[in-house]
This record gives C-alpha cells, structure tokens and sequence, in this order.
C-alpha cells in the first residue's frame, strides 16, 4: 500500500513539485516556535475566506440580482431554501468575522512590527489584501437590497462628486446610472462574485508566498534565521504542519464556537452585523432618517464626518486608508516588537487603539455638536499616530533585544 | 410622477417621525416557543389585519406545521384568501387601489418586526387614540399621523389623550401628550387587550423569521459538538507539542 503511495507521489513529483510545494509550505516551513494567541489570526481569516466563497456560491444558486426581485429572493433563501437561513447567516456574520480577523491580524502586525524589514512587501500585500476585502464587502452589502443597502451605496458612490470636474461622470460610471438602481445591482453583482474575489484569492496567495519567502516574524521581534544548526533549520524554528497545524485546529475549534453562537442565537448581533432598516425593501423615494455604514467602515465614516468641507472630508477618508501602507517607513524604532519599544511607543499604540474605536462607535451614531467635537479629537489622534511616527518612534530607549526566542 | 414625489414629501415627517424617539417603548415580552401564544397571534392576524396587510413571504402550510395546526383547522379558520395550503399569504386588495384609499398602501408585514422590533409593534397597537383632526379620526403616539385606521377598536375600544402643559427653561410652554385614557371600552379589559396584541406580537416576530424556531432548537447541540472538538483538538495538540516543550523536536 505504502509502495503504492509513494509510487503515485512520484508520479505526480516528476510531472508537478507536489512534494517541493508540500515541504515548502508546510512540512518543511520552519516557523519561529513561540507565536502566541495573536498569531492565530491569519489561519482564521484564511479560513473565514473559504466559508465566504462557499456560502456565497452557495447563496448565488438561488439570489436574484434583480432590483424587482432581489430582496424578495432573499427572504426565499431564509425561508423556502432547505438551510437557506444557515447558509445566508454563515455568510452575513462571515463578512463581519472576516473584519474582524483582519483587525486582529493588523493589530497583531502593529504590536510585533510585522511590517518592519524585511517583511514591508507582506504588509503592503496584506493592505490590498485589505482594499478588496472592503470593496468586497461594500459591493455585497447592495445586494439584499434593503433600504441600507441602497442609501449606504448612493451616499458611498455620491462621495466621488466631490472630487471636481471628473466626479460626476466617475460616479456616474461607477453606478451605471443617475441613482442606484438596477443596473447598478447587476453589477455590484458581477464584481461581488466574480471580479473582487479572484483579486481577493490572487492576494492571498501572493501575501503567503511572501511570508514563506521571508519567513515568520514572532512576538519578540528577532529573527529566528539569524541563529541555525548545523542542519540549516532555524534553532529556535519548528516545521509549521503539523506543530502550527495542529495548534491552528484548537484555533478554528474556539473561533468557531463563537461564531457558532452568534449565528444561532444573534444573528443580526443586535442591528450591528445585519442593520434593522435593511429589512425595509429598497425604495428611492424615502430617504431613511439615518443612514449608518456597517461597523468595519464606521471608523473612516467618522472621519469623513469629522472634516466640516465635503471635498476635504473625502481626502480625508482615503487619506486615512491609504497611510496605513506607509506604516513600514514610518515605523523607525530600533526595537521592532513592543516588548522591547519604550513607553512612548506603547503609549502612542494604545491612545490610537482607543481613537479607532472611538470612531468606529461614532460613524454608527448621528452626528451632534459633541460627538463631532469628539470625533475631531480622535481624527486627530488617528493622524498624529501615523504621522508623528518617524520621529516618536526613535525616543526613548528600547530594551535590549534577546539572542533567541522568549517562551 | 410629481405626485408620488409630492406625497412622498408631504408624508416624508410621519415616516420620520415613526422611527424617531420620545415615546418611551412598552416590552413586548413576546415568547417564540409559545405555542398557544403564536396560534393566537396568528388568528388574530388572519382576522383582523390581512384584509389589508399581506405577508408575502410566508406560506399557510408552512406556517400551520411550525405552529401545530392541524391542516384542517387550517383551511377552514385561516385560509380565507388561498385555496392552496403551499400559497402565500397573500390579500386579494390591489396595491394601486389602496394607494387610492389610504394615501399609501398598507405594507407587508413579513419582515417588519426585525426592522421595527417586537417593542415597537407592541407600543404601537397600544397607543392608537382619537385625533378628530385626522381623516380617519384616529392617531398613534409612535407613529404620528399614521395612515391607518385603529382596526382592533372593536377589540380595545376608544382611547383618548391626556395633554400636559410644561414650561421649558425658557419659559416657553409646550403642551404634549401625557397619557392615555381608554374613554370607551371595547369587548376585551385592558389586560385581555395587552395579552392579544403580545400573541400578535410574537406571530409576527415569528413570521418575521420562521428559522428562528430552528435556530434556536439547534443552537446548543452545535455549540456542544464543537466544545467537544476544541477538547478533543486541544490534546491533540499538546500531545504533538511535548516535543516543542521538552527541548527539540525531532529533526
């Protein structure tokens, strides 16, 4: 049997590098051997992306991206569709699970410097990782087609006529027509199935052969390839399947319990995950009172809010998007994990930690005096985090740094 | 066109007003696994709402096996409007002709206690009073100048408002409604009143999401099944890092 096995490999090794590819990614991956509970997160949004892709092929079987039709074809999959409701709810608590792994695995970066040399390409993939997933996810939030739906995409798309002379036709461009409408679903559609997801699974593919090129980075910050046996393996690395493999199983057993629960007894998660208003069908002649983003775009919607001018808010809100790929430039601290960072590093993390939360519950709300008072002071933080980095990064005195990993 | 757009203007404020705040919310305090409860609910819905609100999304058959009706029962005390039991509950009203009729057609109720909440509907079949200044000479607290008439005064009577006269820190008065005091009561007490609206509540709620009742009833056992595997992976994965732990794995 075995003779038989092996037989086949070869067959297959000859013709495809199977075993090479096996032994490159896993069997032969030396990762550093003390990762803690941060570290789970990359295996978890992998995984969040796979129950993504099949629910949502799944959900395509019976969707109707028809502006008559759609949101009575969900309310279909959640009543005459054999586990219709299971599957449309793996998915819509999926998109929110898969902001949060992404938060988590960012943050997890920004704690251990991740992003530092040699390792600036990982983050900048991980950042257009990043960019599909919300397009994404605001292409997918149209499709039920509940009032949210259409008034979350007509005040998104509306953001672009704010930019002077080439606005109005871009956003026009962008929907298809003057307002949202069914031309718009259709190809929301297409982009939400189709497009976005092969530039989704192209990057992740890229982001993980980058990482096995250069190697993980680990809690303390220090690299494991700068001390090997004799055998060339790092001293302090260990082969990622099966130690990291089975590590991960224990993992997607906790994430899913949590996940679990949620689909079964709070599927909506109280209006955050599922917004109520989004069970009114679409109607382009009643503007809802309130039109709040879905919690993942809240913080960049506060800003956006934040900036009194419509034009400077716009810039405002890319521009708080797009410096999170400068971080690895920025970041000109000696140390690269926080365990050997001074205070002043610490200090700057937590305070933007709270600012991005901070807006994150502010774009949920309606805006009044105080709260855009409040929001100005976080924007600011969230700003000054970024761009004072340079110089705060390199105060203070970093510890030393160990020889080997830390257990 | 324009007159679509002019009443959508003109009733743009009821619509906003209906979501809006100030009016504290009575709990529903409905029970999805209320059986009697939900049987109630949906007779009174049957009787007394669907001669003008459908719930298009819900099929008859579907709805008499997740509340233990019997198909006879059924047919004969639900079913005025299909003669299928695999049909929707669907109403016979035109949509065009009700526009005519009401100013706005009565909408369909399928989903529309996950978008309002089970609260909110109770508050709202509670507080309906007389308000002569409206066409069909009634109003609602949470759902100022609403367009339909209160359809369950048969059953809860005439209520009438208390107004209170307040004086703000500017010395400005405003008078506001307090209360309201049930005039002339209708075949039900308040209490039987309360109890009818809470089963008609939680019909809707259920209507509102039949898997609800699936859910709920499968929950625990998956969230059982996976406690076990995160035991049963968590040895798994400390039997294979005894190596990690006792110095080198072996290479």
């Amino acid at each position: 049997m075995m003779k038989l096995w092996n037989a086949s490999i070869g067959w297959i090794d000859d013709r495809f590098p199977l075993t090479t590819m096996w032994d490159e990614h896993l069997a032969k991956y030396y990762a550093p051997k003390n990762f803690n509970v941060w570290y789970y997160f990359g295996s978890l949004a992998l995984m969040v992306l796979v129950i993504q892709m099949i629910t949502g092929i799944m959900l395509t079987t019976n969707y109707k991206p028809d502006a008559a039709q759609a949101f009575a074809s969900v309310e279909y999959i959640m009543r005459d569709v054999d586990w219709g409701w299971l599957i449309r709810y793996l998915h819509s608590t999926g998109a929110s699970f898969f902001f949060i792994m992404v938060y988590l695995h960012m943050f997890r970066a920004m704690l251990y410097g991740s992003y530092r040399k040699p390792r600036e390409l990982i983050w900048v993939i991980g950042m257009l990782i990043y960019f599909a997933l919300m397009a994404e996810a605001f292409l997918g939030y149209l499709l039920p087609w509940g009032q949210m739906s259409y008034w979350g995409a007509q005040v998104i798309i509306s953001l672009f006529t704010a930019i002077p002379v080439l606005g109005e036709p871009l956003a026009l461009w962008v929907r298809g027509d003057y307002v949202i409408s069914d031309v718009t679903l259709n190809r929301f559609f297409a982009y939400h199935v189709v497009s976005v997801p092969i530039i989704l699974l192209a990057l992740v593919v890229v982001h993980l052969l980058a990482l096995h090129a250069v190697g993980s980075n680990n809690p303390d910050g220090i690299e494991i390839k700068k001390n090997k046996g004799d055998d060339g393996i790092p001293l302090d690395g260990i082969p990622f399947h099966p130690y990291y493999t089975v590590k991960d199983i224990v993992g997607v057993a906790f994430f899913l319990f949590i996940f679990a629960a949620i689909i079964f007894y709070a599927p909506d998660f109280f209006g955050f995950f599922l917004e109520h208003s989004n069970f009114i069908p679409a109607d382009p002649l009643k503007t809802p009172e309130h039109i709040a983003p879905l919690w993942f775009f809240a913080p960049f919607y506060a800003i956006l809010r934040a900036v009194p001018d419509k034009l400077g808010g716009v810039i405002a809100m890319f521009a708080s998007v797009w410096i999170w790929f400068l971080l690895p430039w920025l970041d000109r601290s000696p140390a690269k994990s926080i365990r050997y960072k001074p205070f002043i590093f610490k200090f700057a993390l937590f305070l933007f930690t709270i600012a991005f939360l901070v807006l994150c519950y502010l774009g949920l709300q309606t805006v009044d005096p105080v709260r855009t008072m409040i929001a100005r002071i976080a924007s600011g933080i969230y700003f000054a985090f970024f761009v004072l980095m340079p110089f705060y990064s390199t105060w203070g005195t970093c510890k030393t740094e160990p020889e080997r990993v830390t257990s | 066109m324009r007159k679509v757009i002019l009443a959508t203007i003109l009733l743009l404020p009821s619509w906003v007003f209906a979501a809006g705040a100030g009016v504290p919310l009575q709990k529903a305090n409905t029970d999805i696994m209320d059986k009697a409860s939900l049987q109630e609910g949906a007779k009174l819905f049957v009787n007394y709402c669907m001669g003008c609100h459908s719930l298009k999304y819900q099929r008859f058959q579907r709805t008499a096996k997740d509340l233990n009706i019997p198909e006879e029962v059924l047919k004969s005390d639900l079913m005025f409007t299909a003669e299928k039991v695999g049909e929707i509950m669907d109403i016979a009203m035109p949509a065009d002709d009700s526009e005519k009729w009401f100013g706005i057609t009565p909408p369909d109720l399928s989903v529309t206690a996950r978008a309002r909440g089970v609260d909110w509907l109770y508050t709202y079949l509670l507080s309906f009073y007389k308000d002569d200044s409206r066409a069909l000479g009634v109003n609602n607290l949470v759902f100022k100048d609403v367009g339909m008439p209160h359809a369950l005064w048969k059953l809860q009577g005439w209520q009438k408002p208390i107004y209170e006269t307040t004086t703000d820190a500017e010395g400005k008065e405003h008078t506001h409604i307090a209360s309201l005091e049930l005039v002339e009561q209708g075949e039900m007490t308040p209490e039987e009143y309360q109890n009818s609206m809470r089963n008609l509540v939680n019909f809707l709620d259920y209507v509102g999401e039949p898997a609800k009742l699936q859910r709920l009833a499968l929950g625990w056992k998956v969230l059982a099944f996976i406690f076990f595997f995160w035991i049963v992976a968590w040895f798994l994965k400390h039997e294979y890092w005894r190596d990690v732990y006792e110095g080198v794995w072996k290479r």
